[in-house]
């Protein structure tokens, strides 16, 4: 265990009678990281936060905090506080009635209480809302409660569960400002669940990736997006060309990949295990990264020849959509002025290249 | 807010009919109240028209007859006793309802509604039959008891009500932010249900307090105001009936409107601002 780990999960497993919820969980958070945990509903994303505020029990494995084994300590002595999907805010109380709970729990003086909440929503701009009950606030305005009120206790760390998901899309990305910037004021570890690429991507320092219960890649945003070390995560970031075949040759650092869009080759510098001649992999290429011209340029790339059967403009970019001989889909996402000077019509046969370096190999089918 | 949308589109002759309808539905139901009340007051000594002259002489004949004011106190005091023991029993049942899943949970759930559907006549014998046999039959006790069997069902069923509309969050978050669970039941369920508790305790004491049947059966020497009409009713036909009568109506009635605002009063709730685009 490395020094400034905060958070330890080892060989942690959740059945629910006969529904693994999550299968054998090994990884680390580390002090005053932000760590997102994305994937699709019903992944294990929440059990994973709920297991860790100890709500839920593993039925496998050991939780560490601090290096101290917390599976046996019930949610209310761990200092794990939680802000929920739902918010659940107390609905009884007042905003700073609220913020002031988690003190006053802790057996701290009405004063004292008083101040440091004070304090919190201070911090949050919402001092002006102290009074009001909650059923009489705005959704940022309670996001802000929620968010006081878990943190009122200076936690070590925070959870998060999909807490922006309620909000419109232009007060979300306020939001997610608001937090990353918390996150770093405070250097309080968070740990935030959510299925959206873009909350995970933008705030988050490091991300989890989980699919089934299982977690598919750990790594920063960029790692994961250049790199996405499965099939499930290139298929779920939806940004990445996707080419199943054969392995049919590796030399001179290049392994050669016999796909039914053709053959397709690339660097074996960054590969992520040992390859063999015969087995099934799956070459990535992002869609930024893959370029069209009207004719197979020259020097050391792969080139495929496609047929566009579509267009799509996004703001600055569009997508063209292609087809390789074989029938396989291929995007390619460009800026206007990259595309200014092909002809871009439905049925135009193009060639789709990119340089050896630009893929990636993944060992799955 | 929709007012004028939902007027265009009614028709205001059926509108007319329909509250028509209300108000002789009304009058039927409370005719038979509102003669009792309105004899309770005169001064003849039988039910006739034309009335006699105003007179609170029935109640002044109630007032000085030592066994009314007993009856009076023996009705209050198993009339408390059975609010609070049915709704903290209520309570009990509802939160484990509420909290937890086990196996059975739906015969839980039916025995414990169970006790108002049976009728009443029955249930009066059987604990007539029970409460003697341990010796418990023939005081107020055995009311107690008795009542508490079918009052509590209705606490438990108020109380359900109000916990089912709780988001289920709410107590793990109070667990969460470090509250132990005597902690979160002092200073979030019942909080939250606090409405429903008091609510259910002005219902089961009205329930109390009017139920006849069973108390005449069990009751003994003890007897609550209702038996205690009946009494009266056997031996003389006195305007004094619709004096007591008027009184445990007023009671009742007050009670259950009291309860009836706890528990809607509420969900009235004031309407959130709309996110500001800072």
């Amino acid at each position: 265990m490395k020094n400034n780990t905060l958070v330890s999960f080892e060989g942690v497993v959740k059945r629910f009678g006969d529904f693994l919820a999550v299968q054998r969980m090994d990884f680390e958070i580390a002090k005053g990281e932000f760590l997102a945990i994305m994937g699709s509903s019903g992944c294990g994303k929440t059990t994973t936060l709920r297991m860790l505020a100890g709500l839920e029990a593993p039925s496998e494995g050991v939780i560490r905090l601090s290096g101290k084994p917390i599976n046996d300590l019930p949610t209310w002595s761990r200092d794990t506080p939680m802000v929920w999907q739902s918010l659940a805010l107390f609905p009884f109380l007042n905003v700073i009635e609220n913020v002031e709970f988690a003190l006053k729990m802790r057996g701290i003086g009405k004063t004292e209480r008083r101040r440091r909440a004070e304090q919190w929503l201070d911090r949050m701009q919402i001092t002006e809302f102290a009074s009001r009950n909650i059923s009489q606030l705005s959704g940022g305005q309670r996001q802000r409660v929620a968010l006081a009120r878990s943190l009122v206790v200076e936690p070590e760390i925070l959870l998060l569960d999909e807490p922006l998901s309620a909000l419109d899309a232009a007060l979300k990305v306020r939001m997610q400002s608001v937090l990353k910037n918390l996150q770093r004021e405070t250097g309080i570890t968070f740990v935030y669940v959510t299925h959206s690429q873009s909350e995970a991507f933008s705030m988050a320092d490091r991300v989890v990736i989980m699919s089934r219960g299982k977690i598919e890649q750990i790594g920063t945003p960029q790692e994961i997006y250049r790199t996405p070390r499965t099939r499930f995560v290139a298929g779920f970031l939806g940004s990445s060309n996707m080419f199943t075949g054969k392995v049919t040759g590796i030399d001179g650092g290049v392994v050669t990949l016999d796909t039914p869009s053709g053959a397709l080759r690339l660097g074996a510098t960054d590969l992520p295990g040992p390859v063999a001649v015969g087995q099934t992999a799956t070459l990535t290429v992002l869609d930024t990264k893959t370029h069209l011209a009207t004719r197979a340029p020259a020097g050391n790339v792969n080139a495929l020849p496609v047929r566009m059967i579509g267009e799509e403009f996004i703001g600055a970019t569009a997508t063209i959509y292609l087809e390789a001989s074989d029938g396989h889909e291929i995007r390619v996402q460009k800026s206007h002025e990259d595309l200014a000077n092909l002809p871009l019509q439905i049925g135009q046969e193009l060639v789709a290249h990119w340089p050896l370096e630009d893929g990636h190999l993944v060992m799955e089918a | 807010m929709s007012d004028s949308s939902a007027n265009m589109n009614r028709s205001r002759l059926v509108d007319l009919s329909l509250k028509i309808y209300i108000i002789l539905g009304f009058a039927f139901v409370f005719a038979p109240i509102a003669a009792s009340f309105v004899f309770s007051f005169n001064s003849d000594r039988f039910p006739s028209i034309p009335l006699g002259h105003f007179s609170l002489e029935w109640y002044e004949a109630v007032a000085s007859d030592p066994f009314a004011w007993q009856g009076l106190r023996n009705t209050l005091f198993v009339g408390v006793i059975v609010g609070i023991v049915s709704t903290g029993l209520g309570f009990g049942a509802a939160y484990t309802d509420f909290r937890y899943r086990f196996f059975g949970k739906q015969i839980y759930l039916a025995l414990a509604l169970l006790p108002p559907t049976i009728p009443v006549v029955i249930l009066g014998l059987a604990m007539l039959a029970y409460l003697s046999r341990i010796n418990l039959s023939g005081n107020s006790l055995s009311v107690i008891i008795a009542h508490v069997v079918i009052c509590a069902p209705f606490a438990m069923a108020i109380i359900r009500l109000r916990l089912s509309q709780m988001d289920p969050d709410l107590e793990a978050a109070a667990w969460n932010l470090g509250a132990s669970e005597w902690a979160a039941m002092r200073h979030v369920i019942i909080p939250f249900t606090k409405p429903a508790i008091l609510g259910a305790l002005f219902i089961t004491m009205a329930v109390s307090f009017d139920e006849f049947a069973i108390a005449w059966f069990v009751s003994g020497l003890n007897e609550t105001l209702p038996v205690k009409v009946l009494g009266f009713l056997q031996g003389q036909v006195s305007p004094r009936i619709n004096a007591i009568g008027t009184f445990v109506f007023v009671t009742s009635m007050t009670l259950v409107i009291l309860a009836q605002i706890l528990l809607t009063g509420r969900s009235a709730k004031v309407r959130p601002v709309a996110d500001e685009q800072e």
